[in-house]
C-alpha cells in the first residue's frame, strides 16, 4: 500500500521532467527577457544622469535642437557660472554642516550607546525606550513649533540652526545602529580594562571608539547622505541666501538663473557628484549601516 | 553596591543625547499638539484657545482631502514599485545573473538613492519639461505624440510625475534591501525545491517569498509611512501646483504656516501626519516583535 502510494507521487515530477524536454530553450529565452530588462532598467537609470552631464556642457541651442546628443563642445564655463553664481557659498555651507553634524551626531550616540550597553545607567530601560523612539518622530510634524523655538535661542538662519537639527534628529538612528554593535562585542575585553584601573571615559576614548570603527564609518557615512541632501529644515529655517545650503541654494538658483538651463545643469551635476563618489567609494560600509539600521 | 550619586553618575552617559532629544524632538512634538487647538499666526501674540476648530476646518478643506488622497496615490504606487517590483528583481539579480555582474549591476541600481531629492526633482522637471524634456521627446519618436504633456503643469499629469520620479530615486534602494534579505536564505531551501522539480518561477513564490517575509513587512510599513510624510519632491517640483493639484499634506502644513501665516491650521495638518506615521511606526514595532519572539 505505502509502495504503491510512494510511486504515483513521484510519477506526475517524472511527467513534468519529461513535458520539459526543449527545457533549455525555455531558459534561454527567459534569460534574454531578463537580460533585456535588466539592461532597460540600466538605462533607464543611468540615462538621466548622463544626460544631466551632458546637457551642461551644452548651450541653449543645443540643448533645444537635440537634447540626446553629445555635447558640441566641452563648456566648462557653464560649471564656473554655476560656481559663482552661488554654488560655491552652498557648496561650503553643506560641508560644513556636514562635517560637522558627522562628529557631532557619532560621538554624542557612541557615548550613549556605550553608556547604555555597558555602564549600569539608572533608569537604562525606559531611557533607551525614549532615545529609540524619537525613531518615530518625523521632522515635518516638529516644523512649527521649532521654528518660534529656534527664534527664541536665536540660532533661526544660522547654520547652527541645522548642525543641531541635523545631530538631535539623527541620534535615535546612529545610536541605534551603534549600539546593536556593541552589544554583540565580547564584553570581557573592556572589562578588563575596567579592572587594569582605567576610567570608563578612558576606555570610552582608547578602546571602544576604535573597535567600533567600522560601524562609526558606517554611521558617519548614512550621516553625511542625510544632512548633505536634507530639505526640509534647511527651507524653513534658512531665510538668508549666504546661509543656505546646496539643497535649498540649488533651488534659489533655479529662479535666479531661469532660461540658463545648461548652468542650472551644471549646478546640479556638482551637488550630485560629492555623494555618488562618496558612495562608489565607501559602497560596502554604506550598505551595512543601511542593513543594519533596518534589525538584523 | 554602588552609592546613589555614583549610580547617578551614570546619567552622564545619556544627558547630552535625551537633552538634544527632549528639546529639539519630543518638545516640538507635544507642543505641536498643543498648538493645533489654537487659533494663531506669527504675529498674533496671543494665542486664542479654539478647542477643535482647526480640526473640522480640515475636514471640511477640500484641499486637505485632495492631498491626503495624493498621499494615498504615492503609498499606493510606491508599494507595487518599490515593493513588488523592487522584490522581483532582487530575485532576477540572485537567480539569473553572474556574481560579478550582480554587484555591478547592484551599485548602479542603488545610485539614484544618493542623490538629493532637490537634485533628482529639478533634473526630472528638466525631463518632463515640454520644450527640451526628454519624456516628450521619446514619445514623439515613437510616434507617440498624443501622449505628450506640459507633464508637471497639467493639473491632472503634476501628481503622477512627481510620483514617478521618486519611483526612478527608490526602486534600487529598496531592491539592494531584498537581495540582503535573500542571500539570508539558507541555500539548501532551494536546493530541495529544485529537487521537487520547482523552476524558478516555483521557487520563487514557495520559497523567496515567504522566506523574505519580514523584509516585505518591514518595507510596506516604510514605504506607506513614507508616502504620508512626502514634502521634497513634491515642493521642488511643483510646490503643490498647478492650482494645488499636487498638493500633499506636507505641502499643504508648510503653505499654511510658512505662507498663509495659518499657524494653528497647520499644526493641526501636522498633528494629523504625526498620527499617521506613528500608528504605522508603533505597528513596525509589533511586527519586529512578534519577529523576536518566533526566533
Amino acid at each position: 500500500m505505502t509502495a504503491v502510494t510512494s510511486t504515483s507521487a513521484s510519477t506526475p515530477i517524472a511527467a513534468n521532467r519529461a513535458t520539459r524536454g526543449p527545457g533549455w530553450i525555455r531558459r534561454a529565452i527567459a534569460q534574454l527577457f531578463v537580460g533585456l530588462i535588466l539592461v532597460l532598467l540600466v538605462l533607464a537609470v543611468i540615462y538621466p544622469l548622463l544626460w544631466m552631464v551632458f546637457s551642461s556642457f551644452k548651450n541653449n541651442s543645443e540643448l533645444f535642437a537635440n537634447p540626446w546628443s553629445l555635447p558640441g563642445e566641452l563648456r566648462w564655463g557653464n560649471f564656473e557660472r554655476a560656481w559663482n553664481a552661488g554654488v560655491v557659498r552652498f557648496f561650503v555651507n553643506s560641508t560644513l554642516v556636514t562635517a560637522a553634524s558627522i562628529v557631532t551626531t557619532t560621538l554624542i550616540s557612541a557615548w550613549a550607546a556605550y553608556g547604555l550597553v555597558r555602564v549600569n545607567v539608572p533608569f537604562s530601560g525606559p531611557i533607551t525606550g525614549l532615545l529609540l523612539g524619537g525613531l518615530m518622530v518625523a521632522p515635518t510634524v516638529a516644523l512649527i513649533p521649532l521654528f518660534g523655538l529656534l527664534q527664541r535661542l536665536h540660532v533661526y538662519d544660522s547654520l547652527w540652526a541645522l548642525l543641531i537639527l541635523y545631530t538631535a534628529f539623527r541620534i535615535p538612528f546612529t545610536t541605534f545602529l551603534i549600539r546593536a554593535y556593541l552589544i554583540d562585542m565580547p564584553r570581557e575585553m573592556d572589562e578588563a580594562a575596567y579592572v587594569d584601573g582605567a576610567t570608563r571615559t578612558q576606555i570610552f576614548w582608547r578602546l571602544v571608539l576604535p573597535v567600533c570603527r567600522p560601524i562609526l564609518v558606517s554611521a558617519a557615512l548614512l550621516q553625511a547622505l542625510f544632512a548633505w541632501n536634507e530639505f526640509a529644515f534647511a527651507l524653513v529655517f534658512i531665510s538668508n541666501t549666504e546661509n543656505k545650503t546646496l539643497p535649498v541654494g540649488l533651488m534659489d538658483m533655479q529662479s535666479r538663473l531661469l532660461t540658463e538651463w545648461p548652468v542650472q545643469f551644471a549646478g546640479l551635476t556638482m551637488a550630485a557628484l560629492p555623494m555618488i563618489i562618496l558612495f562608489l567609494i565607501g559602497q560596502r560600509q554604506f550598505l551595512r549601516g543601511l542593513t543594519e539600521g533596518m534589525g538584523k | 553596591m554602588a552609592s546613589t550619586t555614583t549610580r547617578l553618575r551614570g546619567l552622564v552617559w545619556v544627558v547630552p543625547a535625551l537633552a538634544l532629544l527632549g528639546i529639539f524632538v519630543y518638545y516640538p512634538i507635544v507642543e505641536n499638539i498643543r498648538l493645533s487647538f489654537y487659533s494663531w499666526n506669527a504675529f498674533s501674540p496671543n494665542p486664542v484657545f479654539v478647542g477643535l476648530q482647526n480640526y473640522t476646518d480640515a475636514a471640511a478643506d477640500p484641499i486637505f482631502w485632495r492631498s491626503l488622497r495624493n498621499n494615498i496615490a504615492y503609498a499606493v504606487v510606491s508599494l507595487i514599485c518599490q515593493v513588488g517590483f523592487s522584490l522581483c528583481l532582487a530575485a532576477v539579480l540572485e537567480e539569473f545573473v553572474h556574481q560579478k555582474l550582480r554587484g555591478v549591476l547592484r551599485v548602479i541600481y542603488f545610485i539614484p538613492a544618493v542623490i538629493s531629492i532637490t537634485v533628482s526633482g529639478i533634473l526630472f522637471s528638466f525631463i518632463y519639461n515640454p520644450q527640451f524634456g526628454l519624456l516628450n521627446r521619446l514619445l514623439g519618436a515613437m510616434g507617440l505624440e498624443r501622449f505628450q504633456h506640459a507633464w508637471l503643469g497639467e493639473q491632472k499629469t503634476a501628481i503622477w510625475s512627481i510620483i514617478g520620479m521618486s519611483q526612478w530615486q527608490s526602486i534600487g534602494y529598496t531592491a539592494v534591501l531584498f537581495v540582503v534579505a535573500i542571500q539570508r536564505i539558507p541555500r539548501e531551501l532551494y536546493e530541495a525545491a529544485k529537487v521537487d522539480g520547482a523552476g524558478a518561477v516555483r521557487s520563487f513564490f514557495s520559497v523567496t517569498i515567504p522566506m523574505v517575509r519580514e523584509m516585505t513587512t518591514l518595507l510596506i510599513i516604510l514605504t506607506v509611512s513614507g508616502a504620508f510624510l512626502v514634502f521634497n519632491e513634491v515642493m521642488v517640483m511643483t510646490a503643490g501646483g498647478p492650482s494645488d493639484s499636487s498638493q500633499v499634506l506636507g505641502t499643504w502644513l508648510y503653505r499654511n504656516a510658512f505662507l498663509a501665516d495659518n499657524m494653528g491650521y497647520a499644526s493641526a495638518i501636522a498633528t494629523v501626519i504625526f498620527v499617521l506615521t506613528f500608528a504605522f511606526a508603533i505597528l513596525q514595532i509589533l511586527v519586529s516583535r512578534r519577529r523576536r519572539v518566533e526566533i
